[in-house]
């Protein structure tokens, strides 16, 4: 089966909240795909119904060209890791990766198998319960790595995790999505997906706001802004200002221009006598590009960013 | 772009029947050290209550002390049951007019009265009836019979006190005739016609015009037997159920005296006697004056219910070593309804669902899973407090009411089906509410809560009877050993074993609840979002 998720024109209403409102995007294999907004966005709606867990009310979910609730093998086609907690607590580990085995038609040793892969043999006997968060979303992972399958969906697996969790993570979803397969991965944090998404998908109020590389987003997000060094900052501001530049300053002895190319700021700064230490061309962080994008979608339309 | 090859799953995907579910769902039920300790529970309460029932019942040395000689038993032994044909306890003890019958031939009667005695109202009288009043199923009319021993095969056509006339034959077979209360004015006849194995009766009210009441064949009859007039008159038996479960039982001893004319009978001269005793000597007797026979008797010929009447009073029985089912189906429906609500407790129910999306296949798997657990756990709960019942009500000297074989199976199978329906409604519960307080109240309201105040009679007995015929409880029936005769007056009592519906019946109205319940779990499961 194809490597993808296919998302189309999802609506979902919960009560008077509109959780999705025309949720469209594609889940391309060979890449992580960060799925990111603001919490209430949408995103673990979305999952949930291309799991088929939700009903959606208009729209199709499809996951390798299929709907999911019709796969006979479920856990080989998708592995899908929604909510570390949804376990039992008194059930061991190993117990409650060995009853979603037999629901597959698959026998203890597999289990065995994804246990050592996410680094939890050794605790393998002991109560799921008394795991820890971040040991919890190891284990989640396992089971969705089960079925060995060609797409992987995690709604916020970095929760809870420490950072050195947070390092493994993010270099295992870079060598799942490595080995061809599509990984989709929730989070409300920008940041967390900085190095390791190469695709996002920006959703807000139950729609995509962006649907973009990171390196164009980021790239858009800069803009035509300068970032600028000076012991002289009320001097500076006002050549620039006067040179027709929108400035801000960031720290006692930094600038961020924004409306003057780096040529014609250093040459009215030469001009006005104004000592300065640095000019860069700034670059913004994902986060940044993501506040921006999530602070007004306007600025951003779906379609504007597409690919 | 860069073209990356597919990702193909290393995994051979293994079958994908029901099989797997009930695997995967087993898997479950048995990794959570709770649910078996709980299951296991289950069995030891509700054999243990049994037996803790079965160490309370009376010596019967001391019932017959408390009773006085009348009823002793030999030498303060085992006391003898007389058994039916089938195997059941009968009361077998009446008057008898009797003559020898070869071969095949009618006896014809007219009956123009029927007269009794009743106790004394007054608790200090004399022992013997001195009232006059007759016993509702005081009994007279003629009988044909195999012979003269208690518990031997008959049958009989008879006037019987406030229900008309009955053709009866081997202890529990009871059949109307004409109805009405015999007297001067309207006298009854009756008529038993024996051909081979058949015996045929017919009645009428003038002697010319004649309906069959009924035919039965008795296999084995002996080419002769004994034919002629009978009359018997069972204990007044004036109980009363209160709060708790006690019966009260007063009354006592009762006679009848019918008279019979124009008898045709084959056989040369009758003599009188008794079968079995007078239960108060001097009683009972017979006089012929000018073709009219006058005959006086007491006792009565039919089943004995157990917990009622004569030796039955303290014997123990089925139903009160299987007492303990109740709270083992408490501990099982607790375990049933939280192996479905636990999936949504953490919302586990998705990880469920994603790894099966057919969601009536995965209920169905649960179903069938704890269903298989419930009916192993109610199959050796029943078969340990029967076993264990037995063999300390033996060793203690104590005394069973006999129950035949096949009725023991039916007993011990309905049991552990009456588990695993009960578990199986729980889980539905489990399904639809989502909420395991709210499951188990709701299953144990449906289930225990009627039965135990039917049994408890905390409520009257008429409310007891509904709350066994609609309730998913009605499904206790299946432990019913002995069915209820309506030709023998007791307080026919749940907690003696008694349901209002027969075992099938009764199991298939839990069976309903339960189809019910789960056709509306699948319907909810499927439609809402998980």
């Amino acid at each position: 089966m194809e490597a993808t998720i296919e998302v189309s024109g999802l609506r979902k209403r919960f009560g008077s909240a509109q959780a999705l409102d025309g949720m469209s995007f594609t889940v391309l294999p060979g890449q992580v795909t960060g799925f990111v907004g603001p919490n209430g966005a949408g995103k673990s709606t979305t999952m949930r119904i291309i799991l088929g867990l939700d009903a959606a009310d208009e729209g199709t979910a499809l996951t390798g060209g299929v709907a999911y609730r019709t796969l006979r093998h479920p856990l080989s086609h998708v592995g899908a890791l929604l909510d570390a907690a949804a376990l039992q607590p008194s059930r061991s580990a190993r117990n409650h990766l060995l009853w979603l085995a037999h629901s597959q038609g698959m026998g203890g040793r597999r289990a065995d198998e994804v246990l050592a892969l996410t680094g939890l043999a050794s605790v393998a006997r002991r109560k799921a319960g008394g795991f820890s968060l971040g040991m919890r979303q190891r284990l989640g992972i396992a089971a969705a790595l089960l079925g060995d399958p060609p797409v992987i969906m995690m709604d916020e697996p970095f929760n809870g995790m420490d950072p050195e969790g947070i390092v493994w993570m993010r270099g295992f979803l870079k060598s799942l999505a490595a080995e061809g397969r599509a990984v989709l991965v929730s989070s409300h944090l920008m940041s967390e997906l900085q190095d390791t998404a190469g695709h996002l998908i920006v959703i807000g109020r139950g729609q995509v706001i962006a649907d973009t590389s990171v390196a164009a987003l980021i790239e858009a997000a800069s803009g035509e802004r300068v970032e600028l060094r000076t012991p002289a900052r009320t001097e500076a501001m006002t050549v620039l200002a006067h040179a027709g530049a929108t400035v801000a300053a960031t720290a006692p002895d930094q600038l961020t221009v924004s409306g003057l190319p780096a040529q014609k700021i250093v040459a009215a700064l030469t001009d006005g006598h104004v000592p300065f230490t640095e000019v860069a061309a700034h670059r913004a962080t994902l986060e940044e590009a993501y506040m921006e994008l999530t602070r007004d979608a306007v600025e951003f339309p779906a379609g504007g960013a597409r690919r | 772009m860069t073209v990356i090859a597919p990702y193909r799953s290393g995994q051979r995907p293994g079958p994908d029947g029901f099989a797997q579910l009930l695997h995967a769902e087993w898997t479950k039920f048995r990794t959570v050290r709770g649910w078996v300790i709980g299951t296991i529970v289950a069995v030891v309460v509700a054999a243990g209550i049994g037996l803790l029932g079965t160490g309370s019942g009376q010596h019967f040395c001391q019932q017959v002390a408390s009773i006085g000689p009348a009823r002793s038993g030999a030498d303060c032994g085992l006391p003898v049951f007389r058994l039916g044909p089938d195997g059941e306890p009968v009361s077998d003890s009446f008057f008898f007019v009797r003559q020898p019958l070869a071969g095949n031939g009618s006896i014809t009667v007219r009956v123009t009265s029927l007269t009794g005695l009743l106790p004394s109202s007054n608790p200090n009288g004399p022992p013997a009836p001195t009232r006059p009043g007759l016993q509702e199923w005081a009994k007279a009319g003629i009988i044909i019979k195999q012979d003269t021993g208690q518990g031997s095969r008959y049958a009989a056509l008879m006037v019987a006190g406030g229900h008309g006339v009955r053709m009866q034959w081997n202890y529990t077979a009871d059949t109307p005739g004409l109805p009405g209360i015999v007297g001067p004015a309207s006298p009854r006849w009756l008529r038993l016609t024996r051909a081979g194995d058949v015996i045929t009766g017919y009645d009428s009210a003038d002697g010319t015009r004649w309906a069959q009441v009924g035919t039965v064949t008795l296999p084995g009859l002996p080419s002769t037997v004994q034919a002629g007039l009978f009359t018997a008159s069972p204990d007044d038996n004036q109980e009363s159920q209160h709060l708790g479960g006690g019966v009260n039982a007063g009354g006592g001893p009762t006679q009848a005296t019918a008279v019979f004319d124009h008898v045709t009978a084959p056989g040369g001269s009758f003599t009188g006697g008794y079968v079995g005793s007078a239960e108060i000597p001097g009683t009972g007797g017979y006089h012929q004056a000018g073709g009219r026979y006058t005959v006086t008797g007491s006792g009565d010929i039919a089943p004995i219910p157990a917990g009622h009447g004569g030796p039955a009073d303290a014997a123990a029985t089925l139903t009160s070593y299987l007492l303990g089912t109740f709270a083992g189906l408490i501990a099982l429906t607790v375990v049933a309804a939280m192996f479905m609500t636990a999936e949504y407790r953490r919302d586990l129910i998705r990880v469920t669902l994603a790894a099966s999306p057919r969601r009536g296949r995965t209920l169905a798997a649960k179903a069938v899973v704890i269903g298989a657990v419930s009916f192993a756990a109610g199959l050796v709960s029943a078969i340990v407090a029967l076993m264990a019942g037995t063999a300390i009500t033996h060793a203690r000297g104590y005394y069973e009411f006999p129950v035949a074989g096949p009725t023991v199976v039916r007993v011990v199978i309905g049991t552990a089906a009456l588990a695993a329906v009960s578990a199986v409604l729980a889980l539905a519960i489990g399904a639809m509410v989502r909420r395991s307080a709210t499951a188990v109240a709701i299953v144990i309201a449906a289930i225990v809560l009627p039965y135990f105040l039917a049994v408890a009679a905390v409520v009257p007995l008429g409310a007891a009877d509904w709350l066994l015929r609609i309730t998913p409880a009605a499904g206790f029936a299946v432990q019913g050993p002995y069915p209820a005769y309506p030709q023998v007056t007791a307080i026919y009592s749940a907690l003696s074993g008694y349901f209002p519906l027969a075992p099938g019946a009764g199991f298939a109205v839990l069976c309903g609840w339960t189809a019910v319940a789960l056709a509306g779990a699948a319907w909810l499961l499927r439609r809402r979002d998980a």
